[in-house]
């Protein structure tokens, strides 16, 4: 059976420092960091109080959810997955269609935890004898898929609508399921992404795990520093990234402009063993992840031009890089460019990977390498490894850019690669 | 409180969830919430929480049932004022 080409036909994103393709795509070239202090994170005796939020109008939010669905409405990735994915599906030129499910589009929509602030709200009800006080809506805005689902509800899909969960490497995986469900000729469209929440009841479990950094309180666009000497935990992050999937086949045929294509990639688990745990990757693992993911697209280490890594600005960055060289078999002066997103945005955790691919992909159709920011003082370990100038400090401009690997790694030791390829009609 | 006080006063209530504007606008004790104003089943649930917080009553699950028309709600309302 000859599979079907992938296509990137539309985005949406709703990031820290940017919200839409215009301004999030200004504020990456530019090395803008959307990291914030928050002093509600301070009254509430957090380690770390800085983070990142998209910053959303009530005005903004009425664009995408309409009054009645704003009541009594407290789910914040389901706001950010629903503009991201509604943007998306608009930015690729398809139409809602009111009358009738699109049985050749579906929905890969991913999430870690939805609603937890919803789900707070109604606890403190349920434990004051108030359950009936809850409304109707308390189920969609806690349920896994309930990013999904409203989307649905927005755009009518046909085909599979479901809600993927895979810790930090959801974003990522959601493009590889759409990609593989598209690729095998399932579906024509798939609109693909994920969205985290931000405040205290996301960010207070890692808070207590020790594993943001408190030393930045008080220079919060300083704090989230991968790939760094002085990076001391991650910057917590939240919003979401969207793309349309599309046969390339399907695109051509309704002439959609295409803003890179997927050439492959592929997901796995180190299964906590040989070094990998709840929250530490299994190396052999994550290099065996990055080398199907090469295989799967045909293509080899030799190819690749930039990485987009997981970098999170802990003391396990060494680590990833060494595992990219190991994994594509290049080092020092050969090794291809490398960045992190979380430099700007922080950790955006389940939403990571997509919003990090949709900054993959405008750099990839833009022609821009983003910069990697808060790495002047570069990790030894990383330098021992590769060359500094593989890290760009500033806003590369150029078109050489053709392929770039994108990775996202989770708790409970998954992994997850994706390549991308600039499109060539041919 | 009169029947027309209590009319437009459900009128309030009601209105974020109405879908269909005709019969919104000539809503009377006749009017039924789901067939006429088109109100989301799911949200009928809503629309009693909003009734107890603007009478300061308690509505009952037995009573919930019964409260698809304008005539019924007025009842529940009265009734429970009453007490």
């Amino acid at each position: 059976m000859s599979k079907y080409r992938v296509v990137i036909t539309g985005m949406g994103v709703v990031a820290p420092n940017g919200v839409g393709l215009d301004s999030f795509e200004k504020a990456i070239r530019s090395g803008k960091s959307g990291i914030k202090y928050f002093e509600e994170f301070k009254e509430k005796k957090f380690s770390c109080c800085i983070g990142g939020q998209p910053e959303v109008s009530e005005e903004k939010m009425l664009e995408y959810l309409t009054p009645l669905e704003l009541r009594n409405f407290n789910s914040w990735g389901i706001l950010y997955g629903c503009m991201a994915g509604m943007d998306a599906w608009k930015d690729a030129g398809l139409s809602v269609n009111d009358v009738q499910a699109d049985i050749d589009a579906g929905c890969i929509f991913g999430t870690g935890i939805s609603g937890v602030e919803k789900m707070a709200e109604a606890t403190y009800k349920i434990d004051h004898g108030k359950v009936r006080r809850l409304g109707s809506t308390t189920v969609a805005q806690t349920m896994a898929s309930g990013v999904s689902a409203y989307l649905n509800g927005k755009i009518g899909f046909g085909n599979q609508v479901t809600t993927n969960s895979s810790a930090c490497a959801t974003g990522t995986e959601s493009i590889l399921m759409g990609f593989e469900r598209i690729q095998m000729g399932k579906a024509k469209q798939i609109l693909v992404g994920s969205s985290s929440d931000h405040g205290p009841y996301i960010w207070g479990p890692f808070d207590a795990m020790k594993v943001m950094t408190y030393k930045s309180n008080d220079q919060p666009t300083k704090g989230s520093r991968p790939m760094s000497a002085t990076a001391a935990g991650f910057v917590p992050g939240s919003g979401a990234g969207a793309m349309v999937l599309e046969s390339l086949e399907s695109a051509r045929s309704r002439g959609a402009k295409i803003y890179a294509e997927v050439l492959g990639g592929a997901v796995n688990s180190g299964g906590q063993r040989n070094g990998g745990t709840m929250t530490a990757p299994n190396a052999l693992a994550v290099q065996r992840c990055i080398t199907k993911a090469l295989k799967y697209s045909g293509i080899t280490g030799a190819d690749v031009d930039l990485i987009n890594g997981h970098l999170t600005a802990t003391v396990k960055d060494p680590d990833e890089v060494e595992n990219w060289s190991i994994a594509l078999g290049r080092k020092g002066k050969d090794f291809p460019y490398i960045h992190s997103l979380k430099s700007m945005v922080g950790h955006c955790i389940g939403a990571a990977g997509s919003i990090e691919s949709v900054a993959a992909v405008l750099g990839i159709k833009s022609g821009f390498i983003f910069p990697s920011i808060n790495a002047e003082d570069i990790h030894e370990k990383v330098l021992a490894l590769i060359d500094k100038n593989c890290i760009p400090q500033k806003e590369i401009k150029t078109d050489k850019i053709k392929i770039v690997a994108k990775a996202g790694f989770g708790f409970g030791d998954v992994n997850a690669c994706i390549i991308f390829k600039k499109y060539q009609d041919d | 409180m009169t029947d027309k006080e209590l009319i437009t006063g459900l009128k309030k209530i009601v209105k974020p969830y109405i879908q269909n504007e005709a019969a919104f606008e000539t809503m009377n004790a006749d009017t039924h919430l789901i067939d006429d104003l088109k109100i989301n089943s799911a949200n009928l649930v809503d629309v009693v929480l909003d009734i107890e917080d603007e009478y300061d009553i308690e509505i009952e699950d037995d009573a919930f049932e019964d409260m698809l028309t304008v005539k019924a709600a007025m009842a529940v309302v009265s009734a429970k004022i009453a007490k």
